[in-house]
């Protein structure tokens, strides 16, 4: 069956049997291989992406039901090559990582967690990325590394005080990153 | 870990799905997918054929009706969990949904399928036998509607026959001013299957006597279980001693016992969870009529 699948926002289309997941699609069609292939039952994390923002087991859905979605991979997070985004680079600061294999899965959950909410309790955060199986660190350093890019963007987000003081008129730069 | 081929069709209505289900009696239902593809990962489940009803509007939704919540089928897990509607309307089935999978599964899930799946241990088969809510069927002829009780006839069973799709569950509304509700939950770790769960709703006149209460176990049996507890109706949560009703309601209970919990350790957790979750719907509700004597809203 033919696919067309919003993929890190480019449309990308791909021929696939109905039984190939969205995972192994990612893997091997696009060759996306950010999303690991874990447990292959759910059970794991591994394999999260985002899925209009929602983080969604990729070796739960097929291909073929994906479309539709905006589809975000952990390699659709870096705004540049070279680059990492908050979240990541937290995982780095914090060392929030050891064999990397739950990574992808961890800092999308985290991403989509802080999408919805820039201040997370502790409680939050390990709700967040209960679905999540780490056999390396012991949680303690992702859920550090959650908390740091929090305040990382809460700070990156607010208003500095000083430009508000200095020019009461329109900030000079919108955005949010 | 990967499925045996199949078909896929997307039909355009509800009526085409039925058809397509009725016409071929290995072919099955996929909604969120959540307990279907690790079953067909595993090869437990070899359909001919995934019928994919996520998309048909007609199932989707959380309409409020005067006396009921009404869900459609494929309304994922997690739009309950967010919904201001269910929360007051409904606070029960928002008290069990985070204990529903986890958030991942949640996104995905939907009420259908976790109803239709009828997985003893299910928060959300709990929460519909406890109210007493009731499932509508769209079959090939037409539509019907059956209550909760009825429905779930054991361990994944369930009374639907082939060609049949839920379409929706209807779980009554309270009316009284003074409802309450309590949620406990035992599993072996965060998310997992819970050995036992417990559902209670109570509903307390001016004077805090008790004027309905229902309790609902889940995890025990071969399905959830609504418990007797009307020994409790007309009594103040003082007075009645919801320990000894619910023990005397639950120790002829019929358990099961697997590798993670024996039987007699079921009954045993399911007296107290249940006591609890009385108790938190006592208070819950006593703290209602609280709030609402202030004037402020509930």
């Amino acid at each position: 069956m033919k696919v067309s699948l919003n993929i890190n926002g480019r449309q990308r289309q791909a021929d696939v049997e109905p039984r190939k997941t969205l995972l192994d699609t990612l893997r091997e069609d696009f060759l996306l291989v950010g999303s690991h292939a874990g447990c292959e039952h759910g059970i794991c994390g591994a394999c999260t992406v985002l899925l209009d923002g929602e983080p969604s087991r990729a070796c739960l859905m097929f291909a073929v039901q994906a479309d539709g979605y905006e589809i975000t991979t952990i390699e659709g997070l870096a705004p540049a090559p070279g680059e990492l985004s908050v979240v990541q680079d937290a995982f780095c600061e914090t060392h929030g990582l050891q064999c990397g294999y739950c990574t992808p899965g961890m800092i999308l959950t985290a991403q989509a967690l802080l999408d919805r909410n820039d201040a997370p309790s502790r409680e939050d955060i390990v709700e967040a990325i209960s679905g999540n199986i780490c056999r390396c660190t012991g949680y303690g350093q992702i859920v550090e590394a959650v908390e740091f890019a929090a305040d990382r963007l809460r700070k990156a987000n607010a208003p500095r005080e000083d430009v508000l003081q200095a020019a009461p008129a329109d900030p000079p730069h919108g955005g949010r990153k | 870990m990967k499925p045996a081929p199949f078909e896929y069709v997307r039909p355009d209505s509800l009526a085409e799905a039925c058809g397509l289900l009725a016409g071929d009696e290995d072919a099955r239902i996929i909604a969120g997918g959540q307990t279907l593809i690790p079953m067909l990962a595993m090869r437990l489940a070899r359909p001919t054929r995934l019928v994919d009803i996520l998309r048909l509007a007609e199932l989707r939704g959380i309409r409020r009706e005067a006396d009921a919540i009404v869900i459609g089928a494929v309304t994922r897990q997690v739009e309950v969990e967010r919904s201001d509607t269910v929360h007051r309307a409904l606070p029960l089935l928002t008290k069990a949904l985070p204990w529903v999978g986890h958030p991942p599964t949640r996104n995905r899930g939907t009420v259908g399928g976790s109803i239709a799946n009828a997985d003893p241990s299910a928060e959300i088969p709990l929460v519909a036998v406890t109210l007493g809510a009731e499932i509508e069927i769209q079959n090939p002829s037409g539509r019907t509607t059956m209550p909760a009780d009825e429905f779930f006839i054991g361990p994944m069973l369930t009374s639907v026959m082939p060609g049949d799709c839920v379409r929706a569950v209807r779980f009554p509304v309270w009316s009284q001013p003074r409802v309450g509700t309590g949620f406990h939950e035992v599993s072996a770790r965060q998310s997992d299957f819970a050995f036992v769960a417990a559902a209670a709703q109570v509903a307390l006149d001016e004077e805090g006597r008790c004027l309905d209460a229902a309790l609902g176990l889940g995890g025990v049996g071969d399905r959830a279980l609504r418990i007797d507890v009307s020994p409790l109706i007309g009594k103040a949560g003082a007075q009645a001693s919801i320990p000894d009703i619910v023990r005397a309601a639950t120790e002829d209970l019929e358990a099961s016992s697997d590798l993670h919990a024996t039987a007699s350790y079921r009954r045993r957790v399911a007296a107290v969870l249940g006591t609890r979750a009385l108790e938190d719907a006592f208070a819950d509700a006593r703290a209602r009529g609280a709030r609402s004597a202030d004037g402020a809203v509930q």
